[in-house]
């Protein structure tokens, strides 16, 4: 186990007092070295167990659950039985969500599978550009998750748990590895909306640091004039005043400290220095205007548009700055109804943006050491579910469809596979802890020794139960 | 116990869990030294969990484990214990190597010594009745045990601290509101002996003593404004916040305290006061997702209300006996499930809209109601009178109407009803059948002239009385059912696995409790145990989280978990003490406050130098008081308290203080716009912010107030750049700045006087020379910037809601603005200390 230190305050405390001595002398010398940052550049995971094969993860998350049956899990069994009843020997005692008690009848794929790339891999018609890169990334199609309605899904999803209060997990890589960012958070989130309906909601308990210190927790990222939360100066104050006066609350902090040593005090200095230096890069950061037409038309996107594509090329910016943990949520993949109307919509606010990621990352060279994971935190039924208007899927848990690349990814591989009507996985079943225990690996860490006490257990991102790293999709 | 010596206390401090002490002369102590190796290295496969034990083998049962062989008293060398821990064998080797939790070659010589002198075991230390220490008479307990430790221990403890800190640390710890320059000046120069305890008494007696208390229960019972899950949609249940807040104000004892939440409904002598008390069950997270499954939701609020007595009453983590009998302490699933089913009468949908509440009434409110209830049943006789009147000028009508009933107002459903009548209308009123002639009779009494007066009076006053209704605070309460929801044992946790055990209520098989002969007991019955003389765990639960409040860190420094996972606290006879203290005060809360902050060791300095502070960072010793940041809603009541601007209502409907904009974007079901709350609600303390769980309100949460979705006993205390962010952007703390810079300005005259002043309403205390300096050369900056850029002076004054006076020279208040902002933005400013 890694001792997660009792308080923030020891742990500084300790700290200063091993690198520097406390003092007023001390404090000062802290304050101008680089000993504090906003996170501690080593993580408590030192030094890496294993190879550390990527050093960041950008994490898609397609919030809804987008169907596997209409992105990346041809079945033409379920077409041929499109309408049929659906054999109950595939249902029987399963948990459903809003089909529970009804009548289930097949409901065709709704949309053409292509063959793309070397191996000739199926995907579904409305992703040609992913299709385009589909030797670049490894499918998995027998993702599997516990939980079965949003909420708990995406808890799930993020904390490898279903009650609240468990760290997300961007915060528990920062808090392994540390940050290698300098004037940005370690774990940044940003959520798209394409124009479209009333998406399911998505809580901040999602990139929570639950029982890890607050500095390991997600910042979000807006779009518009406050990209960050109270970043912007208040109205009549420019940088010049804001300057005038971080620098006015550091004089005077330290001279309280000169009689009143605290070790809080050396972090609470060096923290107005980042709140004020993240003031001017996270806006730099945010203006995509620096960036080619050409790179522009890659992703598609326009500058400040709010787009999952303009968030995609900001991941790429993040990322080429140290930030460890991106997340990108893309909301609106709950195709209970209007499956045919609207999930074309998604695939095409998503399929170039995503696609041109992983392409921008290769060229690069960012690809080899970053990993990307296109993730639901579900998948839907074969079933139709038709009482909420045209025809959709319901939610389900025992069969989706994701898939990863960059490094140490096996490129070009199909992994697992469901049954022949897609309802359950059946060949190389992965978990979400699985799906953990993989990132962490090869991030270089050793997913069953990586854990917390909290509340008198060993807690893990993985779980009590058995975790695999999934070394059949690893290069 | 005997006490560490300094230098091993500071070891133990800093030392990953779990403590392996130095091997010192002093005698093996199982549960100081032993068990938390054991339960660290050997439990999980070798302990309570009876379904995941290895080997048939059991180390936390003595007997059990020399029957096996594993220990042999006094016999080191042939003890398997021993031998598997040093074993070379990949296969032999304990623990195997892929636990990942190799033992220490200083904690294998502190096992083989605990061997050879007996390998003695101890109850877990929390499991037996707390110990009462013999305090002589006219001694602080406290004192008189802390003292004891620190001179055998030879440390000297800090000299007491000065007035002024005394005064700020006792209102930051008491009200939780800063003292006036007036007030710390009085106290200052009182010399009377008993200036301090009059201060203390004082503070005690106010209803914002209520408050202060009221947040860390507040976190300990996960109270919030909102439902948790998905939507995340609102509830009424702010009555019960304001309820723990008066019970703290009264100093309502704890057991009754304690009754009233769990069973208020039950309770011989309940009424609206224990009934809003008992909305303690209806606290936790609730869901309105489409395709949620009742037996779901079932099953998580059963383990969500266990999960909360253990962290609020109990100090126990229970949450893993939801799927497996706990690996390290007693719990058992079956104790899990029986704990559970003492909620299982609480009446509530599993899924879906909470019900509006219980209407929560002032007398005045009360016969308001009643008026308007009586006026509304008098409008309706008056109206019921006429009815025969009005039916006998029906057929006449009819006549009249032909078969063009009047116009109803617009909408689908109103073009559908005229139909209806129109087609009841065309036939002969013979052929018409029952249904038919129940339509137009009522669809008549809608419309007829004969009494219209009287119907629309009837209207008027259903209409008043409805919006006074929906005026009115209401409040969720338990309300009990019979028969209750069946429970079953949820092998591994899973709610679709019918095949477990039906269990009932009962109480925890390993703690002492109650015969309750043969009849199933309800959670009054599960109260009034918690309560109990024979429960060792609660009032050690509730004054170590209690302590934390008044030094910072509690006892036993995890207050969730008192099982033997949890720290086995440092100064335990002084835990011991003081929650033998508190039953026998008669569970009064107040006396064990004042008990500490009375004491000696409360009142000293907390300042430290280094060499202290290397050697005990973390005070595990007590020889000093703590420095500490303030809590979340702490820092915000100081910043508008200095600003001159804080609201000191207590109660009522939560606020909404300025918020940034589209923060709720992301919730839906419905969409949500977040509209501040104009006057005064601006200025209320933070306890009474809207605590939407999903979305809390950012400035708090970047202070590390909890989400309030899961019971939290301790909150994390972070320092990061978001904090910074707030206090210097936030507009609740750009207007509290100006809001100082006014009063500083409206004060006496000249540079000197105003910066004394301005110190004095912040910090308390008196500019240093440097600091007037630095204050000077800013103000200065500032004041030359604003007179070339007046439009700039002027947006900055237009934050918030707070005028400034029209004579007032823009360019000064701006200046003033932005020196009021760095003192709000001072370490020392949010730092109790």
């Amino acid at each position: 186990m890694i001792p997660l230190n009792q308080s923030d305050l020891t742990r500084r405390a300790f700290l200063g007092r091993s690198a520097q001595g406390v003092g007023g002398v001390a404090l000062a010398t802290l304050l101008h070295g680089p000993a504090l940052r906003a996170a501690p550049a080593r993580g408590a995971v030192h030094p890496l167990p294993l190879p550390q094969r990527v050093r960041r993860v950008i994490w898609l998350t397609m919030a809804g659950g987008p169907s596997q049956l209409e992105t990346f899990d041809p079945k033409p069994r379920l077409a041929a039985m499109h309408g049929e009843p659906m054999p109950e020997s595939f249902t029987r005692g399963q948990q459903l969500a809003q089909l529970q008690g009804q009548k289930l009848f097949c409901h065709a794929p709704q949309f053409p599978f292509k063959r793309f790339g070397r191996n000739g891999t199926e995907i579904c018609s409305l992703f040609p550009h992913l299709g385009a890169i589909v030797d670049d990334i490894c499918l998995v199609r027998s993702m599997t998750t516990e939980a079965i309605n949003h909420d708990p899904a995406h808890m799930f999803m993020n904390t490898g748990s279903q009650i609240a209060g468990r760290p997300s997990m961007g915060a528990w890589v920062n808090y392994g590895l540390g940050s290698e960012a300098e004037d940005l958070p370690g774990f940044v989130v940003m959520i798209s909306t394409g124009p479209g309906r009333s998406p399911q909601p998505v809580a901040s308990r999602q990139w929570s640091s639950g029982f890890l210190p607050g500095r390991f927790q997600g910042v979000q990222f807006h779009g518009g004039a406050e990209p960050v939360h109270y970043l912007a100066n208040p109205p009549g104050v420019d940088r010049s005043r804001q300057a005038a006066d971080v620098g006015a609350i550091n004089a005077l902090n330290r001279l309280h400290g000169a009689h009143a040593p605290d070790p809080e005090l050396a972090t609470r200095i060096a923290q107005y220095e980042l709140a004020f230096r993240l003031q001017a890069s996270v806006p730099d950061l945010l203006d995509l205007r620096g960036e080619d037409a050409r790179t522009l038309a890659l992703y598609g996107c326009m500058p400040g548009d709010g787009s999952f594509a303009a968030n995609c090329l900001l991941a790429r910016r993040l990322a080429e700055r140290g930030v460890r943990f991106i997340q990108l949520y893309h909301r609106d993949w709950d195709h209970h109804s209007q499956l045919r109307e609207e999930l074309p919509l998604r695939a095409r606010e998503t399929d170039q943006a995503s696609a041109a990621l992983v392409r921008d990352l290769r060229q690069r060279g960012m690809l080899d050491d970053t990993l990307v994971v296109w993730t639901g935190e579900f998948g839907r039924t074969p079933m139709a579910q038709g009482d909420k208007g045209t025809t959709g899927r319901d939610h389900h848990n025992r069969a989706m469809s994701m898939w990863l690349a960059g490094g140490g990814v096996r490129p070009g591989l199909v992994y697992g596979a469901t049954d022949e009507l897609g309802y359950a996985a059946v060949d190389r079943v992965c978990t979400v802890h699985d799906l953990h225990a993989t990132m962490l690996h090869l991030l270089g860490v050793r997913h069953e020794a990586f854990s917390v006490r909290f509340q008198g257990l060993d807690a893990r991102l993985t779980g009590v139960e058995p975790a695999r790293v999934l070394h059949d999709l690893l290069s | 116990m005997p006490p560490l010596p300094r230098i091993a206390a500071a070891l133990l401090a800093a030392l990953p869990l779990p403590p392996v002490r130095a091997a010192t002369a002093d005698a093996v102590e199982f549960n100081r030294d032993i068990r938390p190796l054991l339960a660290e290295h050997c439990f999980a496969c070798h302990g309570p969990d009876a379904a995941n034990r290895k080997g048939k083998l059991r180390l936390d049962v003595r007997e059990d484990a020399i029957a096996r062989g594993a220990l042999q008293p006094g016999r080191p060398e042939t003890s398997e214990l021993l031998l598997r821990l040093a074993s070379l064998h990949a296969d032999e080797v304990m623990p195997p190597p892929e636990a990942n939790k190799p033992v220490s070659p200083a904690a294998r010589a502190l096992l083989e010594r605990w061997i050879r002198e007996g390998a003695t075991y101890q109850h877990h230390w929390a499991y037996d009745p707390p110990r009462r220490a013999v305090i002589p008479a006219g001694e602080n307990g406290v004192d008189h045990l802390l003292d004891r430790r620190l001179a055998v221990g030879g440390l000297t403890p800090a000299p007491e601290a000065d007035r002024r800190t005394l005064i700020r640390r006792l209102h930051a710890d008491l009200t939780g509101l800063p003292p006036s320059p007036a007030e710390v000046a009085a106290f200052v120069a009182d010399p009377a002996p008993d200036a301090y305890a009059r201060l203390v008494e004082r503070l005690l007696a106010s209803p914002h003593h209520g408050e202060r208390l009221a947040l860390g229960w507040l976190d300990a019972v996960r109270y919030a404004d909102t439902i948790g899950y998905h939507s995340d949609n609102p509830r009424n249940v702010w009555p019960y916040r304001d309820w723990v807040v008066r019970s703290f104000h009264r100093n309502q004892r704890f057991d009754r305290f304690t009754l009233e939440q769990i069973a208020g409904d039950l309770l011989p002598d309940a009424s609206d006061e224990t009934r809003v008390a008992s909305g303690f069950n209806r606290l936790l997270l609730s869901t309105e997702e489409g395709g949620a499954q009742p037996k779901d939701y079932e099953s998580r609020m059963l383990a969500d209300r266990v999960r909360a007595i253990g962290t609020a009453w109990l100090g126990q983590t229970t949450g893993c006996a939801q799927c497996h009998d706990h690996k390290f302490d007693p719990w058992t699933m079956r104790d899990f499930y029986a704990l559970g089913a003492f909620f299982a009468d609480v009446r509530e949908p599993a899924i879906g809209r909470r019900e509006e509440g219980m209407l929560v009434l002032e007398p005045a409110q009360r016969s308001r109601l009643d008026a308007l209830l009586a006026d509304e049943a008098a409008a309706r006789t008056a109206y019921e009178s006429l009815l025969p009147a009005i039916d006998a000028a029906q057929p006449a009508w009819e006549t009249s109407a032909g078969t063009e009933p009047a116009p109803a107002a617009g909408g689908a459903a109103a073009d559908r009803a005229r139909k209806q009548v129109r087609a009841a209308l065309a036939k002969a009123p013979a052929q018409r059948n029952e249904r038919e002639r129940t339509l137009l009779r009522d669809h008549h009494r809608g419309a007829s002239a004969v009494g219209a007066p009287e119907r629309a009076a009837l209207a008027a006053a259903s209409a008043a009385r409805q919006a006074y209704h929906n005026s009115l605070p209401k409040s969720l309460v338990t309300v009990s059912v019979r028969p209750a929801r069946v429970v079953r044992v949820q092998p591994r946790g899973n709610w679709m696995d019918e095949s477990g055990e039906i269990v009932t209520a009962a109480l925890p098989g390993f703690l002492p409790g109650p015969d309750f002969g043969g009849r199933v007991p309800d959670r009054l019955d599960l109260a009034r145990w918690l309560v109990s003389a024979e429960n060792p765990l609660t009032a050690r639960a509730v004054v170590n989280r209690l302590w934390a409040q008044f030094f910072g860190l509690a006892l036993s420094r995890h207050p969730e978990d008192l099982g033997s996972q949890g720290e086995l606290p440092p100064q335990q006879m002084l835990l011991d003490w003081l929650a033998a203290e508190f039953m026998a005060s008669g569970w009064d809360t107040r006396h064990v406050i004042r008990t500490i902050v009375l004491s000696r060791a409360y009142r000293r300095s907390s300042l430290a130098d280094p060499a202290e502070l290397a050697a005990d960072p973390e005070n595990r010793s007590l020889a000093r008081q703590g420095a500490f940041r303030l809590d979340a809603e702490l820092v915000r009541d100081r910043a508008l308290a200095a600003g001159g601007l804080l609201s000191l209502q207590v109660g009522g409907p939560p606020v909404k203080p300025y918020q940034p904009a589209g923060y709720w974007m992301n919730l839906n079901f419905p969409p949500r716009e977040y509209t501040p709350d104009p006057g005064e609600a601006q200025y209320r303390r933070g306890l009474y912010v809207w605590w939407q769980r999903t979305f809390l309100h950012p400035s708090l949460l970047a202070f590390d107030a909890p989400s309030r979705e899961e019971c939290v006993a301790t909150r994390s205390r972070s320092n990061v750049p978001q904090q910074a962010l707030v206090l210097l952007n936030d507009p609740t703390y750009v207007e509290a700045a100006r809001g100082l810079a006014l009063r500083v300005l409206a004060g006496p005259e000249g540079m000197a006087a105003r910066l004394g002043h301005a110190w004095q309403l912040a910090l308390q205390r008196a500019p240093a020379p440097a600091e007037q300096a630095e204050a000077e050369r800013l103000l200065a900056r500032h004041a030359a910037d604003y007179r070339r850029d007046p439009a700039a002076a002027q947006a900055l004054l237009g934050t918030g809601q707070l005028p400034v006076p029209a004579a007032a020279d823009p360019a000064e208040v701006a200046a003033w603005t932005h020196l009021a902002r760095v003192l709000l933005n001072l370490h020392e400013f949010i730092t109790r200390s």
